[in-house]
């Protein structure tokens, strides 16, 4: 996806973070461009999720620097916290910041018109008005994107997306960020190898040490028409090589 | 019946039976969909402490209550916001240490027998004029509070870690609903007891959120059922001449009991 304009909107330089004594991410050097689909893979306690949270600034590195931009969208991993809450969808949707400062009780009617597009947009309007507590798996995962997409933001983050969702609804959503990365950055961080040859132009492998990979260099050495790639090969592979 | 409600004291007990009851189905909203109900217990238990110490040194009950409530809650929002996992000790620690305390104070306070009875279980046949001031006035806070910030309570209590991405202060927040909630506790104190308060901010609730699709609607009916509950309990304890604490309770089970029924034959 090859844009005239391309800007840096997320650069992280010599990261570096540990907890305690113990290193979780060594020496992370990233830059994340405008429309870039970024797939960060890696094992389990790679340091996957710690590098999200440092992205979000809910952690502080220890050592190194991330300069980003404000508008970030976040999808948090466990969508079925909280699932017998007391909360409409279209609440759900305006918990984050919109376009009207009020800070006091009651919503804006900019707010709720904005909310009402954008569950139109992940196709949950006619859910706008339902408890959260009736929706699947699936739905409630749409309803964590509008979210996001609320503030408008330039980038959007998803953590494990398709972890509580079936094959099929799993599709879906795929197909949803493939239309959102016309517009914007995206960032996924997945066990799910087969998005990485069918939606990223980019892939990030962390384990401790983050190895990145440009998926167009590597598709000319995996024709994925043809051939079944086997997951464990191509994790080998990302895991190694220094493309 | 009707004779019964020209005399002041039942007028009293009507009216701190409702505000109670809205104060209760507010506050005990927050309370359980954050799941701080044992949290609020314990803090409940730790009032006794604030009774004794008020007694002890001759100040208002409500007075001494309250800053003591205040003081555990203080105490529990600092140990737990970053360590919920050991949430469990602390709320021991606290329930019985203030319940200690408030025993040791009345042992030493001269010449003053307690009915101690009266703080356990509730004496709202003897709620006067300045106790209904203080339950108008902690529900007027909490309603102040929730003109505020309804919408950051509301994203705490969902969703603690996206509301601190947004940088909402969710410290602040789970503190002031602690705080809320201990003021609240000392009222409930008076109409049903430190005993039975944990009951009076559960099962109303319970029952609220299964009819509710927001927060907000959770708030008001737990109000409008803890209310009926506890002008039912205080017929019954006033007709068959049954403790009124312990009627309200028993009326609450009863109708939990009954809708938990209806519920599963639909």
């Amino acid at each position: 996806m090859q844009t005239s304009n391309k800007q840096t909107l997320i650069s992280l330089q010599n990261l570096f973070f540990s907890y305690d004594k113990e290193m979780i991410l060594e020496d992370i050097n990233l830059d994340i461009d405008t429309r870039d689909f970024l797939a960060i893979i890696g094992p389990n306690g790679g340091g996957k999720s710690t590098l999200l949270k440092l992205i979000l600034g809910i952690l502080t590195p220890t050592k190194g620097n991330i300069s980003k931009i404000e508008s970030i969208g976040y999808v948090p991993q466990n969508t079925n916290i909280n699932t017998d809450f007391p909360i409409k969808v279209i609440e759900v949707v305006m918990m984050a910041q919109g376009l009207s400062k009020r800070k006091f009780f009651g919503y804006a009617k900019e707010d709720i018109t904005q909310a009402k597009e954008i569950l139109k947009e992940v196709g949950m309007l006619e859910y706008a008005d339902k408890k959260i507590a009736l929706l699947s798996g699936g739905q409630r995962q749409r309803v964590m994107i509008a979210r996001a997409l609320f503030s408008k933001p330039e980038i959007l983050i998803l953590d494990e997306p398709t972890s509580s969702i079936d094959a099929e609804g799993q599709k879906q959503v795929y197909e949803l960020f493939k239309k959102l990365n016309e517009e914007m950055t995206i960032i996924v961080v997945s066990h799910d190898i087969s998005i990485i040859m069918g939606y990223a132009s980019k892939v990030a492998h962390i384990n401790k040490k983050l190895s990145f990979h440009d998926t167009s260099a590597l598709a000319t050495k995996i024709d994925t028409q043809i051939n079944h790639v086997c997951e464990v090969e191509l994790l080998e592979m990302l895991g190694k090589c220094k493309c | 019946m009707l004779e019964a409600l020209s005399y002041q004291f039942v007028q009293n007990a009507l009216i701190a039976g409702v505000l109670v009851s809205f104060i209760a189905g507010i506050i005990g909203t927050l309370v359980v969909v954050n799941r701080m109900v044992f949290l609020v217990g314990g803090i409940a238990h730790a009032a006794y402490g604030g009774i004794g110490l008020a007694l002890f040194a001759g100040i208002p009950i409500f007075v001494g209550t309250s800053l003591f409530a205040i003081l555990a809650a203080l105490f529990m929002a600092f140990v737990t916001i970053h360590q919920r996992d050991k949430i469990d000790i602390f709320i021991g620690l606290i329930w019985a240490v203030g319940m200690a305390l408030g025993i040791i104070f009345v042992d030493l306070t001269s010449g003053y027998n307690v009915d101690l009875m009266s703080y356990l279980f509730g004496s709202i046949l003897a709620v006067n004029q300045e106790d209904l001031y203080y339950m108008g006035g902690l529900l007027a806070l909490i309603l102040l509070a929730l003109l505020f910030w309804y919408k950051d309570i509301l994203a705490v209590s969902y969703d603690s870690e996206y509301a601190s991405i947004r940088s909402i202060n969710v410290p602040f927040f789970y503190t002031l609903i602690l705080i809320l909630s201990a003021l609240s506790v000392v009222v409930a104190i008076k109409v049903v007891g430190l005993i039975l308060v944990i009951a009076l901010l559960t099962i109303p609730i319970y029952i609220a959120q299964s009819l509710s699709s927001s927060l907000l609607s959770m708030m008001f009916f737990s109000g409008v059922i803890a209310s009926i509950f506890t002008l039912i309990g205080l017929w019954f304890s006033y007709s068959f001449n049954l403790t009124s604490g312990a009627s309200i309770i028993l009326i609450s089970a009863l109708s939990l009991m009954f809708f938990i029924l209806l519920e599963k034959l639909r």
